[in-house]
Protein backbone atom coordinates (compact mmCIF):
# COMPACT_ATOMS: atom_id res chain seq x y z
CA UNK A 1 0.00 0.00 0.00
CA UNK A 2 2.82 2.19 0.73
CA UNK A 3 4.91 1.54 -2.46
CA UNK A 4 3.35 4.15 -4.58
CA UNK A 5 3.97 6.99 -1.91
CA UNK A 6 8.01 5.21 -1.75
CA UNK A 7 8.02 6.01 -5.04
CA UNK A 8 7.38 9.24 -5.00
CA UNK A 9 9.59 10.24 -2.37
CA UNK A 10 12.26 8.04 -4.12
CA UNK A 11 12.15 9.62 -7.74
CA UNK A 12 12.14 13.47 -5.97
CA UNK A 13 15.59 11.95 -4.09
CA UNK A 14 16.81 11.02 -7.76
CA UNK A 15 15.84 13.97 -9.20
CA UNK A 16 17.18 15.87 -6.43
CA UNK A 17 20.17 13.84 -6.68
CA UNK A 18 20.86 14.40 -10.42
CA UNK A 19 20.40 18.09 -9.98
CA UNK A 20 23.46 18.45 -7.25
CA UNK A 21 25.44 15.94 -9.96
CA UNK A 22 24.84 18.25 -12.57
CA UNK A 23 25.77 21.61 -10.31
CA UNK A 24 28.78 20.03 -8.91
CA UNK A 25 29.70 18.46 -12.34
CA UNK A 26 29.78 22.47 -14.22
CA UNK A 27 32.18 23.42 -10.84
CA UNK A 28 34.43 20.67 -12.29
CA UNK A 29 34.12 21.40 -15.94
CA UNK A 30 34.69 25.40 -15.00
CA UNK A 31 38.28 23.95 -13.36
CA UNK A 32 39.06 23.26 -16.77
CA UNK A 33 39.18 26.99 -17.91
CA UNK A 34 42.70 26.85 -17.62
CA UNK A 35 43.55 24.41 -19.76
CA UNK A 36 41.55 25.34 -22.42
CA UNK A 37 43.00 28.56 -22.79
CA UNK A 38 46.44 26.28 -22.97
CA UNK A 39 45.03 23.96 -25.45
CA UNK A 40 43.01 26.57 -28.56
CA UNK A 41 43.15 23.68 -31.09
CA UNK A 42 40.65 21.69 -29.11
CA UNK A 43 38.11 24.55 -28.75
CA UNK A 44 38.02 25.21 -32.51
CA UNK A 45 37.58 21.54 -33.52
CA UNK A 46 34.04 21.98 -31.22
CA UNK A 47 33.55 25.40 -31.93
CA UNK A 48 33.69 23.86 -35.68
CA UNK A 49 31.25 21.00 -35.22
CA UNK A 50 28.92 23.05 -32.82
CA UNK A 51 28.78 26.53 -34.40
CA UNK A 52 29.93 26.24 -38.02
CA UNK A 53 28.02 22.77 -38.32
CA UNK A 54 24.75 24.66 -37.24
CA UNK A 55 25.55 27.83 -39.60
CA UNK A 56 23.14 26.19 -42.42
CA UNK A 57 20.05 25.46 -40.41
CA UNK A 58 20.03 28.51 -37.87
CA UNK A 59 20.27 30.55 -41.33
CA UNK A 60 17.36 28.80 -43.56
CA UNK A 61 15.46 28.67 -40.26
CA UNK A 62 16.13 32.34 -39.80
CA UNK A 63 14.72 33.20 -43.23
CA UNK A 64 11.72 31.48 -42.98
CA UNK A 65 10.56 33.10 -39.77
CA UNK A 66 11.89 36.59 -40.91
CA UNK A 67 9.41 35.63 -43.96
CA UNK A 68 6.25 34.42 -42.31
CA UNK A 69 6.87 37.14 -39.51
CA UNK A 70 6.49 39.85 -42.48
CA UNK A 71 3.19 38.16 -44.22
CA UNK A 72 1.69 37.66 -40.71
CA UNK A 73 2.61 41.26 -39.84
CA UNK A 74 1.29 42.38 -43.07
CA UNK A 75 -1.84 41.08 -42.39
CA UNK A 76 -2.76 42.11 -39.11
CA UNK A 77 -1.01 45.89 -39.33
CA UNK A 78 -2.52 46.60 -42.49
CA UNK A 79 -5.75 46.32 -40.82
CA UNK A 80 -4.97 49.54 -38.58
CA UNK A 81 -3.39 51.45 -41.83
CA UNK A 82 -0.05 50.70 -39.60
CA UNK A 83 2.44 48.64 -42.24
CA UNK A 84 5.20 50.92 -41.89
CA UNK A 85 5.82 49.61 -38.53
CA UNK A 86 6.10 46.31 -40.19
CA UNK A 87 10.03 46.71 -39.70
CA UNK A 88 9.74 47.59 -35.94
CA UNK A 89 7.35 44.38 -35.61
CA UNK A 90 9.99 41.96 -37.04
CA UNK A 91 12.94 43.22 -35.60
CA UNK A 92 11.62 43.46 -32.35
CA UNK A 93 10.08 40.01 -32.18
CA UNK A 94 13.49 38.56 -33.83
CA UNK A 95 15.85 40.36 -31.51
CA UNK A 96 13.77 39.90 -28.28
CA UNK A 97 12.41 36.65 -28.45
CA UNK A 98 12.50 34.55 -31.67
CA UNK A 99 16.06 35.20 -32.20
CA UNK A 100 17.63 33.58 -29.17
CA UNK A 101 14.78 31.04 -28.32
CA UNK A 102 14.43 29.60 -31.25
CA UNK A 103 18.12 29.51 -31.99
CA UNK A 104 18.60 27.44 -28.20
CA UNK A 105 15.95 25.42 -29.35
CA UNK A 106 17.02 24.03 -32.92
CA UNK A 107 20.70 24.25 -31.37
CA UNK A 108 19.50 21.90 -29.20
CA UNK A 109 18.03 19.58 -31.73
CA UNK A 110 21.17 20.14 -34.01
CA UNK A 111 24.08 20.34 -31.36
CA UNK A 112 22.80 19.46 -27.94
CA UNK A 113 21.86 16.00 -29.25
CA UNK A 114 25.05 15.24 -31.19
CA UNK A 115 26.91 16.51 -27.98
CA UNK A 116 24.94 14.05 -25.72
CA UNK A 117 25.14 10.78 -28.19
CA UNK A 118 29.22 11.25 -28.66
CA UNK A 119 29.80 11.94 -24.79
CA UNK A 120 27.36 8.82 -24.11
CA UNK A 121 29.01 6.75 -26.48
CA UNK A 122 32.32 7.92 -25.12
CA UNK A 123 31.11 6.43 -21.21
CA UNK A 124 29.60 3.58 -23.40
CA UNK A 125 33.00 2.37 -24.69
CA UNK A 126 34.71 3.27 -21.89
CA UNK A 127 36.92 5.59 -23.97
CA UNK A 128 35.70 7.92 -20.82
CA UNK A 129 37.56 5.56 -18.20
CA UNK A 130 40.78 4.99 -20.83
CA UNK A 131 41.36 8.53 -20.19
CA UNK A 132 41.07 8.61 -16.53
CA UNK A 133 43.63 5.48 -16.57
CA UNK A 134 46.07 7.14 -18.29
CA UNK A 135 45.55 10.47 -15.74
CA UNK A 136 43.51 12.48 -17.91
CA UNK A 137 40.61 13.81 -16.82
CA UNK A 138 38.22 13.79 -19.76
CA UNK A 139 36.12 16.26 -18.09
CA UNK A 140 38.85 18.91 -18.87
CA UNK A 141 39.61 16.99 -22.12
CA UNK A 142 36.52 16.54 -23.37
CA UNK A 143 33.61 18.32 -21.98
CA UNK A 144 35.12 21.65 -21.03
CA UNK A 145 36.05 22.41 -24.51
CA UNK A 146 32.22 21.20 -26.01
CA UNK A 147 30.92 23.60 -23.33
CA UNK A 148 32.64 26.41 -24.10
CA UNK A 149 31.79 25.95 -27.53
CA UNK A 150 28.50 26.50 -27.08
CA UNK A 151 28.73 29.20 -25.13
CA UNK A 152 30.80 30.63 -27.54
CA UNK A 153 28.81 29.62 -30.56
CA UNK A 154 25.08 30.67 -29.34
CA UNK A 155 25.26 33.91 -29.21
CA UNK A 156 26.83 34.19 -32.32
CA UNK A 157 24.40 32.17 -34.31
CA UNK A 158 21.29 33.86 -32.48
CA UNK A 159 22.82 37.01 -33.86
CA UNK A 160 23.00 35.29 -37.40
CA UNK A 161 19.49 34.67 -37.09
CA UNK A 162 18.01 37.73 -36.40
CA UNK A 163 20.06 39.44 -39.23
CA UNK A 164 18.55 36.67 -41.46
CA UNK A 165 15.35 37.32 -40.62
CA UNK A 166 15.54 40.70 -40.64
CA UNK A 167 16.56 40.22 -44.07
CA UNK A 168 13.21 37.89 -44.93
CA UNK A 169 11.06 40.39 -43.15
CA UNK A 170 12.44 43.19 -45.30
CA UNK A 171 12.19 40.84 -48.36
CA UNK A 172 8.42 39.67 -47.89
CA UNK A 173 7.20 43.32 -46.40
CA UNK A 174 9.19 45.73 -48.82
CA UNK A 175 9.74 43.16 -51.86
CA UNK A 176 6.39 41.52 -52.38
CA UNK A 177 4.12 43.30 -50.57
CA UNK A 178 5.27 47.02 -51.05
CA UNK A 179 5.67 48.27 -47.60
CA UNK A 180 8.07 51.50 -47.90
CA UNK A 181 11.19 50.94 -48.06
CA UNK A 182 12.37 54.18 -46.06
CA UNK A 183 9.75 53.58 -43.46
CA UNK A 184 10.69 50.07 -42.50
CA UNK A 185 14.20 50.79 -41.57
CA UNK A 186 13.74 54.57 -40.21
CA UNK A 187 10.51 52.98 -38.00
CA UNK A 188 12.55 50.00 -37.62
CA UNK A 189 15.72 52.16 -36.02
CA UNK A 190 13.67 55.01 -33.88
CA UNK A 191 11.85 52.35 -32.04
CA UNK A 192 14.78 49.37 -32.05
CA UNK A 193 16.87 50.35 -28.93
CA UNK A 194 20.92 49.01 -28.87
CA UNK A 195 21.14 48.47 -25.05
CA UNK A 196 17.63 47.49 -24.41
CA UNK A 197 17.10 45.17 -26.94
CA UNK A 198 19.99 43.87 -29.11
CA UNK A 199 21.98 43.65 -26.12
CA UNK A 200 19.72 41.90 -23.66
CA UNK A 201 18.97 39.68 -27.03
CA UNK A 202 22.62 38.55 -26.60
CA UNK A 203 22.69 38.17 -23.22
CA UNK A 204 19.64 36.01 -23.32
CA UNK A 205 21.28 34.06 -26.05
CA UNK A 206 24.43 33.82 -23.83
CA UNK A 207 22.26 32.05 -21.00
CA UNK A 208 20.55 29.84 -23.45
CA UNK A 209 23.76 28.50 -24.76
CA UNK A 210 25.11 27.83 -21.10
CA UNK A 211 22.06 26.09 -20.45
CA UNK A 212 21.79 23.87 -23.51
CA UNK A 213 24.85 22.95 -23.88
CA UNK A 214 25.74 22.12 -20.05
CA UNK A 215 22.29 19.65 -19.67
CA UNK A 216 23.61 18.36 -23.10
CA UNK A 217 27.41 17.46 -21.82
CA UNK A 218 25.95 16.45 -18.29
CA UNK A 219 23.36 13.87 -19.76
CA UNK A 220 25.98 12.46 -21.84
CA UNK A 221 28.26 12.20 -19.65
CA UNK A 222 25.54 10.69 -17.02
CA UNK A 223 24.04 8.30 -19.33
CA UNK A 224 23.41 4.75 -18.55
CA UNK A 225 26.38 3.63 -20.43
CA UNK A 226 24.53 1.15 -22.92
CA UNK A 227 22.60 1.65 -25.96
CA UNK A 228 19.39 1.89 -24.68
CA UNK A 229 20.76 4.67 -21.82
CA UNK A 230 22.53 6.74 -24.27
CA UNK A 231 19.21 6.85 -26.84
CA UNK A 232 17.43 7.97 -23.54
CA UNK A 233 19.88 10.77 -22.35
CA UNK A 234 19.62 11.89 -25.78
CA UNK A 235 16.10 11.76 -25.67
CA UNK A 236 15.88 13.93 -22.35
CA UNK A 237 18.62 16.47 -23.39
CA UNK A 238 16.77 17.48 -25.99
CA UNK A 239 13.42 17.41 -24.29
CA UNK A 240 14.75 19.01 -20.79
CA UNK A 241 16.56 21.87 -22.94
CA UNK A 242 13.60 23.11 -24.52
CA UNK A 243 11.57 23.29 -20.91
CA UNK A 244 15.06 24.66 -19.55
CA UNK A 245 14.92 27.52 -22.68
CA UNK A 246 11.54 28.46 -22.33
CA UNK A 247 11.39 28.78 -18.76
CA UNK A 248 14.69 31.14 -18.77
CA UNK A 249 13.54 32.87 -20.80
CA UNK A 250 10.14 33.99 -19.19
CA UNK A 251 12.19 34.88 -16.28
CA UNK A 252 14.99 36.59 -18.39
CA UNK A 253 12.51 38.82 -20.26
CA UNK A 254 10.71 39.63 -16.79
CA UNK A 255 13.94 40.86 -15.33
CA UNK A 256 14.82 42.83 -18.72
CA UNK A 257 11.49 43.95 -20.20
CA UNK A 258 9.61 43.94 -16.95
CA UNK A 259 9.70 47.68 -15.75
CA UNK A 260 9.64 50.05 -18.45
CA UNK B 1 38.59 14.95 -39.59
CA UNK B 2 39.38 17.68 -41.46
CA UNK B 3 43.06 19.41 -41.32
CA UNK B 4 43.29 21.77 -38.53
CA UNK B 5 44.00 24.89 -40.70
CA UNK B 6 40.68 24.24 -42.41
CA UNK B 7 39.05 23.95 -39.56
CA UNK B 8 40.66 27.00 -37.65
CA UNK B 9 39.65 28.62 -40.80
CA UNK B 10 35.91 27.65 -40.72
CA UNK B 11 35.74 28.93 -37.00
CA UNK B 12 37.84 32.28 -38.00
CA UNK B 13 34.80 32.48 -40.60
CA UNK B 14 32.20 31.70 -38.23
CA UNK B 15 32.98 34.05 -35.67
CA UNK B 16 33.58 36.50 -38.29
CA UNK B 17 30.21 36.29 -39.30
CA UNK B 18 28.74 36.22 -36.15
CA UNK B 19 30.21 39.73 -35.46
CA UNK B 20 29.28 41.76 -38.81
CA UNK B 21 25.65 40.14 -37.95
CA UNK B 22 26.23 41.72 -34.49
CA UNK B 23 27.19 44.90 -36.06
CA UNK B 24 24.44 44.87 -38.83
CA UNK B 25 21.81 44.61 -35.62
CA UNK B 26 23.64 47.44 -33.94
CA UNK B 27 24.61 49.51 -36.45
CA UNK B 28 21.00 49.39 -39.48
CA UNK B 29 18.21 48.18 -36.84
CA UNK B 30 19.11 49.77 -34.06
CA UNK B 31 19.16 53.26 -32.89
CA UNK B 32 22.60 53.10 -31.96
CA UNK B 33 24.37 55.06 -34.74
CA UNK B 34 22.10 58.15 -34.84
CA UNK B 35 22.73 58.15 -30.56
CA UNK B 36 26.14 58.99 -30.44
CA UNK B 37 25.61 61.92 -27.80
CA UNK B 38 27.72 64.61 -28.99
CA UNK B 39 29.31 66.18 -26.41
CA UNK B 40 29.32 69.63 -28.55
CA UNK B 41 25.35 69.03 -28.41
CA UNK B 42 24.05 72.08 -26.71
CA UNK B 43 21.78 72.31 -23.74
CA UNK B 44 18.32 74.10 -23.59
CA UNK B 45 14.73 73.05 -21.35
CA UNK B 46 11.28 74.09 -21.73
CA UNK B 47 8.18 73.63 -19.12
CA UNK B 48 5.24 72.87 -20.25
CA UNK B 49 1.90 72.56 -18.17
CA UNK B 50 1.39 68.75 -19.56
CA UNK B 51 4.21 66.93 -20.95
CA UNK B 52 1.80 63.99 -21.90
CA UNK B 53 3.16 60.77 -22.77
CA UNK B 54 7.02 62.46 -23.70
CA UNK B 55 9.75 60.26 -23.09
CA UNK B 56 13.27 60.14 -22.84
CA UNK B 57 15.18 60.08 -26.00
CA UNK B 58 12.24 61.30 -28.24
CA UNK B 59 13.13 62.91 -31.06
CA UNK B 60 12.91 66.90 -30.81
CA UNK B 61 12.39 68.46 -34.76
CA UNK B 62 12.08 71.71 -36.49
CA UNK B 63 10.20 72.18 -39.61
CA UNK B 64 9.82 67.92 -39.31
CA UNK B 65 13.56 67.20 -39.40
CA UNK B 66 15.11 66.46 -36.39
CA UNK B 67 17.86 68.20 -34.69
CA UNK B 68 17.82 66.95 -30.98
CA UNK B 69 16.40 64.55 -28.63
CA UNK B 70 14.69 64.78 -24.76
CA UNK B 71 17.44 64.22 -22.77
CA UNK B 72 15.49 64.68 -19.56
CA UNK B 73 12.04 65.11 -17.75
CA UNK B 74 11.73 66.43 -14.78
CA UNK B 75 8.88 67.61 -12.29
CA UNK B 76 8.87 70.82 -11.03
CA UNK B 77 7.29 70.90 -7.53
CA UNK B 78 6.93 74.83 -7.16
CA UNK B 79 5.31 75.65 -10.20
CA UNK B 80 4.21 72.06 -10.73
CA UNK B 81 5.35 72.20 -14.00
CA UNK B 82 7.11 69.26 -16.44
CA UNK B 83 10.20 70.72 -17.69
CA UNK B 84 11.68 69.19 -20.39
CA UNK B 85 15.49 68.92 -21.21
CA UNK B 86 16.50 68.84 -24.80
CA UNK B 87 19.83 68.06 -26.11
CA UNK B 88 20.19 69.91 -29.35
CA UNK B 89 23.23 69.33 -32.33
CA UNK B 90 25.87 71.26 -32.41
CA UNK B 91 25.34 72.12 -36.09
CA UNK B 92 21.74 73.89 -35.05
CA UNK B 93 22.92 76.75 -33.34
CA UNK B 94 20.73 79.77 -34.42
CA UNK B 95 17.42 78.76 -33.15
CA UNK B 96 16.05 82.35 -32.33
CA UNK B 97 15.17 82.98 -28.37
CA UNK B 98 11.89 83.26 -29.20
CA UNK B 99 11.35 79.96 -30.49
CA UNK B 100 7.99 77.87 -29.63
CA UNK B 101 8.16 74.27 -28.19
CA UNK B 102 4.96 72.09 -29.01
CA UNK B 103 4.53 68.64 -27.58
CA UNK B 104 2.96 66.77 -31.10
CA UNK B 105 2.21 63.69 -31.42
CA UNK B 106 3.09 61.67 -34.80
CA UNK B 107 0.10 60.65 -36.35
CA UNK B 108 -3.38 59.97 -34.16
CA UNK B 109 -1.81 56.74 -31.78
CA UNK B 110 2.40 57.30 -32.05
CA UNK B 111 4.99 58.76 -30.51
CA UNK B 112 5.15 62.16 -28.81
CA UNK B 113 7.80 64.38 -30.08
CA UNK B 114 8.59 68.07 -29.41
CA UNK B 115 8.19 70.41 -32.46
CA UNK B 116 9.94 73.62 -32.47
CA UNK B 117 8.65 76.45 -34.91
CA UNK B 118 10.71 79.33 -35.01
CA UNK B 119 10.21 83.12 -33.97
CA UNK B 120 11.82 86.22 -35.35
CA UNK B 121 14.76 87.11 -33.05
CA UNK B 122 17.65 88.38 -33.50
CA UNK B 123 19.25 86.63 -30.69
CA UNK B 124 20.40 82.68 -30.67
CA UNK B 125 19.26 80.26 -28.18
CA UNK B 126 22.55 78.93 -25.88
CA UNK B 127 23.55 76.00 -23.62
CA UNK B 128 21.50 76.25 -20.51
CA UNK B 129 18.59 78.63 -22.43
CA UNK B 130 15.26 78.26 -21.53
CA UNK B 131 12.28 78.22 -23.87
CA UNK B 132 10.06 80.66 -23.10
CA UNK B 133 7.01 79.92 -25.10
CA UNK B 134 5.73 76.27 -24.89
CA UNK B 135 2.22 74.49 -25.56
CA UNK B 136 1.30 71.46 -23.69
CA UNK B 137 0.13 67.84 -25.63
CA UNK B 138 -2.90 67.34 -26.67
CA UNK B 139 -4.31 64.90 -24.56
CA UNK B 140 -6.90 63.01 -26.49
CA UNK B 141 -9.89 62.74 -23.56
CA UNK B 142 -9.76 66.25 -23.39
CA UNK B 143 -10.41 66.76 -27.25
CA UNK B 144 -13.07 63.94 -26.85
CA UNK B 145 -14.61 65.66 -24.20
CA UNK B 146 -14.67 69.04 -25.41
CA UNK B 147 -15.85 67.98 -29.03
CA UNK B 148 -18.89 66.18 -26.98
CA UNK B 149 -20.01 69.43 -25.19
CA UNK B 150 -19.65 71.38 -28.30
CA UNK B 151 -21.76 69.29 -29.84
CA UNK B 152 -24.41 69.12 -27.46
CA UNK B 153 -24.49 72.64 -27.42
CA UNK B 154 -24.74 72.99 -30.77
CA UNK B 155 -27.84 70.47 -31.30
CA UNK B 156 -29.23 69.37 -34.83
CA UNK B 157 -26.73 70.81 -36.82
CA UNK B 158 -23.69 68.82 -36.22
CA UNK B 159 -25.70 65.63 -35.85
CA UNK B 160 -26.09 66.22 -39.91
CA UNK B 161 -22.72 66.58 -40.85
CA UNK B 162 -22.04 63.77 -38.96
CA UNK B 163 -24.01 61.51 -40.49
CA UNK B 164 -22.91 62.90 -44.00
CA UNK B 165 -19.54 61.91 -42.62
CA UNK B 166 -20.44 58.50 -41.91
CA UNK B 167 -21.44 58.05 -45.11
CA UNK B 168 -18.63 58.97 -47.43
CA UNK B 169 -16.90 56.88 -44.71
CA UNK B 170 -18.34 53.72 -46.01
CA UNK B 171 -18.35 55.39 -49.40
CA UNK B 172 -14.88 55.18 -48.94
CA UNK B 173 -14.58 51.43 -47.26
CA UNK B 174 -16.21 50.46 -50.50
Amino acid sequence: MLEPVQKVGRSTLDSLQKLGRANLFLLHVLTGIPDILRRFRLLFAQVYSVGVLSILIIGVSGLFVGMVLGLQGYYVLSDFGAEQTLGVMVAASLVRELGPVVTALLFAGRAGSALTAEIGLMKATEQLSGMEMMAVDPIKRIIAPRLFAGIISMPLLACLFSMVGVMGGYFVGVGLLGVDEGAFWSQMRAKIDFYDDILNGVIKSLVFGVVVTWIAVFEGYDSIPTSEGVSRATTRSVVYAAFAVLGWDFVLTALMFGED
Amino acid sequence: MQPSRAIETWVGLFVAVGMIALFFLAMQVSNLSDLQVDDQSYKITARFENAGSLRVRAPVSMAGVRIGRVSAIRFDKDTYEAVVEMRIEPGYDTLPTDTTANVLTAGLLGEQYIGLSPGGSEDYLKNGDEIELTQSAMVLEEVISRFLFNKAEGGGDSSQSDAGSTKSGKASKK
